[in-house]
């Protein structure tokens, strides 16, 4: 996984709430068992005016000259919600989009983002909206991003500075899993199939 | 010992390592994957030499592509979809895990027969790349939805990196007014405090309203929690629990002793929500979040341009094209025989198209048993096999383009079930009175 440690960019405004993941990727975007092939369905149902043809709708953001290259999606509040599909956090980068900043994000979407070098940040509406038309620096060291400091749990903060894989960290506490699992199968048995 | 809630409880019972800054590794217990995600997942581990630390403890099972057309097969009108249950079925057997595949008797949506067959139990931590997992929480378990990078892990690993959410309570005291369904109290909650009003908390359901609902109202209840933005819901285990999970396929037996799983009387949560279930009328959307709900009574607040509706127009009377009745959310045998005892010796409304489709095989051979399927079929609708089906639209089966749905699904997002289609999400009685009246209508 690529780390992510700073991000300069122009920012892509989607300022809406419950932008949920079926409309960021609909399933009949997802067309193979891969991760990948991807970023044409992005947003599909609002990117295009004809989705089989692929003709841009000239008024959506992303489809914008001002907009172009931007690496740094706006939202609003709840962004994500719905499918946990982690489709949608791979289209996004796919596409080019690795910083979403939102007003809040759906749980199971924020992990998806940080299992794939995207970073989700939170801020407020007003600050979300005064980024419109700006260059934005996001620092995730020092927890800043256009000047406004943001949280993130330190897990989540490690795991994308040091572009970790979680699977490979996990792995390493193979004897305190194997530990905890042969003692938990004294215990509980009956979880045990 | 301070007190503790009950998700602290399964918290406490499954924290391997505390991993520091409020995250964990915690132990999964059970794993189910699908065929939409699942191929995706076992293929990666595959491609990086990972293997599967106890495929015992995983299931897998064809619910959200496969065809639920009568004489199904493979074949299956999503572009692709093929492949995707082919290599399930392929990445399933190399990596030994029990897959209920496409005619299996025990086939259908895995939130359906994951309780069905004993693979749910209290106490127990259960994850699958689904975001409804959350409806298993209904069993006083640790469910949630993940996507497909956690499931590799939890499959690798047996376990999960968790950064601990904060508790909220949510009491529905009193009883329910005749006619107000579990799906009605969920579209109450999330209406009255919003689709991200669960943001950052796992939600603990309790009072007099909830206890006093079958494990399928407690399972329907949980379902939408993640329409709630929390990362799951649980219910306290009871002997209404205890006894839908005694003599299940996967169930211990005897059944250990739960009865400690529920929160302290004196357990603290960061956030309470109360609400007088008498409060509570029947409940359909309006718009395309699960929050643009009202009681089907009331009014449209706004304009939404895409529901072709004005501010102020009245939800009741609007014409429908198609009823639907499925998904986990509505779709077990007692949704079933309500919608039924609705329906019988009527017929619905000429113009519109009404389905049942069955959240398991197990649900449609009960169904059938009991005549459920004779009475949908002479009123008019369509009899399925089991799966998600029209819930969502994959690039296969829809509806024509612009209708209006009245649907006892969850989710009500622009162009769920398809391009232009309007989604009302409603319970399965409402969606049968409807078929009945060609329009929005209450039983």
């Amino acid at each position: 996984m690529m780390p992510f440690t700073t991000l300069t960019s122009k920012v892509v405004p989607l300022l809406r709430d419950n932008v949920d993941t079926d409309t960021i990727i609909p399933s009949r975007e997802m067309r193979s068992t891969g991760k990948t092939g991807l970023k044409d369905g992005l947003f599909a149902p609002w990117r295009y005016t004809d989705v089989d043809a692929r003709k841009l709708n000239p008024t959506f953001p992303l489809n914008m000259a001002d907009y172009k290259d931007a690496q740094i999606l706006l939202a609003g509040a709840n962004f994500g919600c719905g499918s946990s599909r982690e489709h949608a956090v791979w289209a996004l980068a796919e596409y080019g989009i690795i910083c979403v900043i939102a007003e809040s994000f759906a749980p199971i979407f924020t992990n998806n983002c940080v299992r794939n070098g995207l970073l989700p940040i939170v801020l407020g509406k007003a600050q979300i909206a005064a980024m419109i038309g700006t260059v934005v620096t996001v620092d995730l060291a020092s927890q800043t991003a256009g000047g406004h400091s943001f949280a993130i749990d330190t897990e989540a903060k490690t795991m994308l500075l040091e572009g970790l894989d979680a699977i490979a960290l996990t792995l390493k506490h193979k004897p305190i899993i194997a530990a905890w699992l042969a003692q938990d199968r004294a215990a509980r048995p009956w979880v045990y199939l | 010992m301070t007190a503790r809630t009950l998700f602290d409880k399964l918290w406490d019972a499954h924290v391997i390592a505390d991993l520091g800054g409020g995250t964990a590794l915690i132990a999964i217990d059970r794993i189910f994957l699908h065929e939409r995600t699942g191929a995706a997942a076992l293929n990666a581990m595959k491609a990086e030499g990972r293997s599967v630390l106890d495929p015992r403890r995983v299931f897998a099972v064809m619910d959200h592509i496969v065809d639920t057309r009568p004489g199904r097969s493979d074949q299956t009108l999503v572009p692709g979809g093929q492949g995707f249950i082919s290599e399930t079925r392929a990445a399933c057997h190399d990596a030994g895990i029990t897959l209920f595949d496409v005619n299996d008797p025990d086939q259908g949506i895995t939130h359906v027969i994951s309780p069905e067959l004993g693979i749910i139990l209290p106490g127990l931590t259960l994850i699958a790349p689904d975001s409804h997992s959350c409806t298993q929480g209904a069993f006083g378990a640790l469910a949630w939805g993940i996507g497909s990078s956690e499931a590799e892990h939890a499959m690798a690993t047996g376990s999960l990196r968790v950064a601990k959410p904060k508790a909220m309570q949510v009491t529905f005291y009193g009883v329910v007014p005749s006619g107000v369904t579990p799906k009605d109290m969920m579209l109450h909650l999330i209406a009255t405090h919003g689709a991200s009003g669960g943001a950052g908390y796992a939600v603990e359901f309790a009072g007099a309203a909830v206890r006093a609902l079958d494990m399928e109202g407690r399972m329907t209840l949980c379902n939408m929690a993640t329409e709630f933005a929390t990362m799951t819901g649980l219910i306290a285990p009871d002997a209404v629990t205890f006894a839908y999970v005694k003599g299940r396929r996967y169930a211990p037996d005897p059944l250990p002793d739960w009865s400690a799983l529920a929160s302290d009387a004196d357990a603290v949560f960061d956030h309470e929500i109360s609400i007088d279930a008498a409060t509570i009328a029947p409940m359909v959307s309006w718009g395309t979040s699960p929050e643009q709900s009202i009681a089907i009574t009331g009014i449209t607040p706004v304009p939404s341009a895409y529901m072709g509706l004005d501010a102020g127009q009245a939800i009741a009377g609007v014409p429908i094209d198609i009823a639907f009745i499925g998904s986990c959310t509505n779709s077990r045998i007692s949704d079933l025989r309500r919608a039924a005892a609705i329906v019988q010796g009527k017929r619905v409304a000429d113009g519109v198209l009404a389905l049942v489709v069955p959240g398991s095989s197990a649900v449609k051979r009960a169904a059938e048993a009991e005549g459920l399927d004779k009475i949908f079929t002479d009123s008019g609708f369509e009899w399925r096999e089991s799966g998600c089906s029209l819930c969502f639209y994959a690039g296969g089966e829809g509806f024509p383009p612009g209708s209006r749905v009245i649907s006892s699904t969850n989710r009500n997002f622009e162009g769920r079930q398809g391009p232009g289609i309007r989604t009302h999400i409603a319970s399965p009685e409402t969606v049968a009175a409807s078929a009945l009246a060609g329009k929005i209508s209450t039983p």
